[in-house]
């Protein structure tokens, strides 16, 4: 900085002035908030739902930013366990405690993924080609090796090369819809967490 | 929260308001029915948005190793041999700030507002004030806050002061499986923490007991301990924690003595202005001038240092930088 020997005595006095002039009480009060953390959950929106994790099925509640309107992306910000709900009533174990993490993880499963026979990698498809490519699969596998009579010849009716497992996260009504489906097809390797 | 419920701010000496009677707040941790399980620990990243850097695994269950500015809570575990019963205990304590009625952080804290204490008994930090002088961590007798190594601030738990300031349990609370943190009015807690007293000690523990420390004039954190008369068993958990004397040394006597050295120092100098006068430098003797010594009083003419290669900045000739 290029001073003379003026100028630094002019800014020497105005420091000085200033300075005393605060501390005669005339600084302007400080502008600091009047609480030290604000409650971040105060206009976010609820929504109820349950924990996929285990059988337990812990209500939840989702908090998301935004007043839901037209304009708006609602993006979940906090979850916490339901007070309310009679399973839990609040409490959460740790991995439930800790779902938000897992809505927002970046190695979510979003969408289908296929791996062929003989690959090692995952790849996208469609919900259709998916379900078609399941539904196909599975006629041909159960055509080829359903057993319809034991060697007795009594009727089994048993479809025992392909297996079957059901989401956690299912409700009661799904896990039973999908009980009868996979029961009527005759196939017993079966597992449904569907006790939520 | 409104200014008036803060009974207690670091490094201010005009008095708190103090008219408004607000219900104590207590946190009541009941280790013997923590299973670990680390919820607490969970809740508490989520609520405060805190992610703390994934560590290694030592072989032991705690984790982290140690509280940091991103753990505000975390569970220690103990394995304790019973040399009564042959037993081997598993003794988890859920360690994190107590809130003190006297805290030692608050004490030794030299940042107006740094750190302030609700009615409510909350001990909170105001990282808006703080300096990242790390005192509170001298002065806390629990060895709880810790400085960021990003900003340079100090952090710990704050009991959810947001959540309980507008009605709610702190984030802990809430999330505990096994209700072995509760949460109330302070009177409550101790009424609690009286009933699972009498059936621990039904169940064979005779010195389960409340640890409610007075040397820092009771907690607003308090733990029902299986071995009450051992606490330093639950890992390491303070006996008798007081305030170090360190703090009254240095906010007691130090502090005054100091501003009164500095006084003196003033006073000191302003008399020996006027007193003795300024110290005015002579003139050296120069052997050049041929002069022996130059007369006193005389004005001296200012000679320049031909050793000394004198840059001009303005003057391109002198070799300075262009500017």
């Amino acid at each position: 900085m290029d001073m003379n020997r003026r100028q630094f005595f002019k800014v020497c006095g105005v420091g000085l002035g200033a300075s005393s002039l605060a501390a005669l009480g005339m600084a302007p009060p400080p502008a600091y908030a009047e609480s030290i953390r604000h409650f971040k959950l105060a206009h976010t929106r609820e929504t109820r739902n349950t924990c996929p994790y285990c059988s337990v099925g812990c209500g939840l509640i989702l908090y998301s930013q935004g007043s839901g309107g037209k304009n708006v992306s609602q993006e979940i910000i906090h979850i916490e366990g339901d007070s309310d709900h009679p399973v839990n009533r609040g409490t959460l174990c740790p991995k439930g405690a800790g779902l938000l993490d897992f809505v927002h993880s970046p190695h979510r499963l979003t969408q289908p993924e296929v791996r062929e026979p003989g690959s090692d990698t995952w790849t996208p498809i469609s919900w259709d080609d998916a379900l078609d490519r399941i539904a196909r699969l599975m006629k041909d596998d159960r055509d080829a090796n359903f057993i319809e009579r034991n060697e007795q010849g009594q009727t089994v009716n048993r479809w025992l090369s392909t297996g079957f497992l059901a989401a956690s996260a299912s409700s009661n009504e799904s896990g039973y819809i999908t009980h009868k489906v996979v029961r009527a097809l005759g196939m017993l390797g079966f597992d449904n967490q569907a006790r939520v | 929260m409104a200014t008036q419920d803060l009974i207690a701010r670091s490094a201010t000496t005009t008095q708190p308001p103090s008219v408004r009677d607000t219900m104590e707040v207590a946190k009541l941790i009941d280790t013997s029915k923590c299973i670990g399980c680390k919820a607490c620990q969970v809740a508490c990243s989520e609520w405060n948005d805190l992610r703390d850097e994934v560590g290694e695994n030592h072989g032991i269950y705690d984790n982290p190793m140690d509280l940091t500015a991103e753990s505000w809570t975390l569970m220690r575990f103990a394995e304790y041999e019973n040399p009564d019963s042959g037993n081997l205990e598993w003794l988890i304590r859920k360690d994190g700030c107590m809130h003190c009625a006297e805290p030692g952080c608050l004490k030794a804290c030299p940042s107006p507002g740094a750190i302030v204490k609700y009615a409510n008994g909350i001990v909170d930090f105001n990282q808006d004030h703080c300096i990242g002088c790390g005192y509170c961590i001298t002065g806390c007798p629990f060895n709880i806050p810790r400085l960021s190594a990003k900003d340079k601030k100090a952090y710990k738990c704050t009991l959810c002061s947001d959540r309980v300031a507008v009605g709610l349990e702190p984030a802990c609370v809430k999330t505990c499986p096994t209700g072995a943190i509760v949460f109330g009015s302070k009177d409550d807690m101790r009424n609690h923490a009286a009933g699972r007293i009498a059936d621990l000690k039904e169940r064979g523990f005779e010195q389960a007991g409340l640890y409610d420390p007075a040397g820092v004039g009771g907690t607003h954190v308090m733990y029902v301990l299986h071995h009450a008369d051992q606490p330093q068993l639950y890992s390491g958990l303070a006996q008798d924690p007081t305030i170090s004397p360190l703090v009254s040394l240095w906010k007691g006597v130090t502090k005054p003595l100091a501003l009164l050295a500095m006084g003196a120092a003033v006073l000191g100098g302003f008399f020996h202005y006027v007193g003795i006068g300024p110290n005015r430098v002579e003139e050296d003797y120069d052997p050049e001038a041929g002069d022996p010594l130059p007369p006193s009083g005389e004005p001296v003419v200012h000679q320049v240092d031909p050793g000394v290669h004198q840059v001009d900045p303005r003057d391109p000739r002198s070799g300075g930088t262009p500017r």
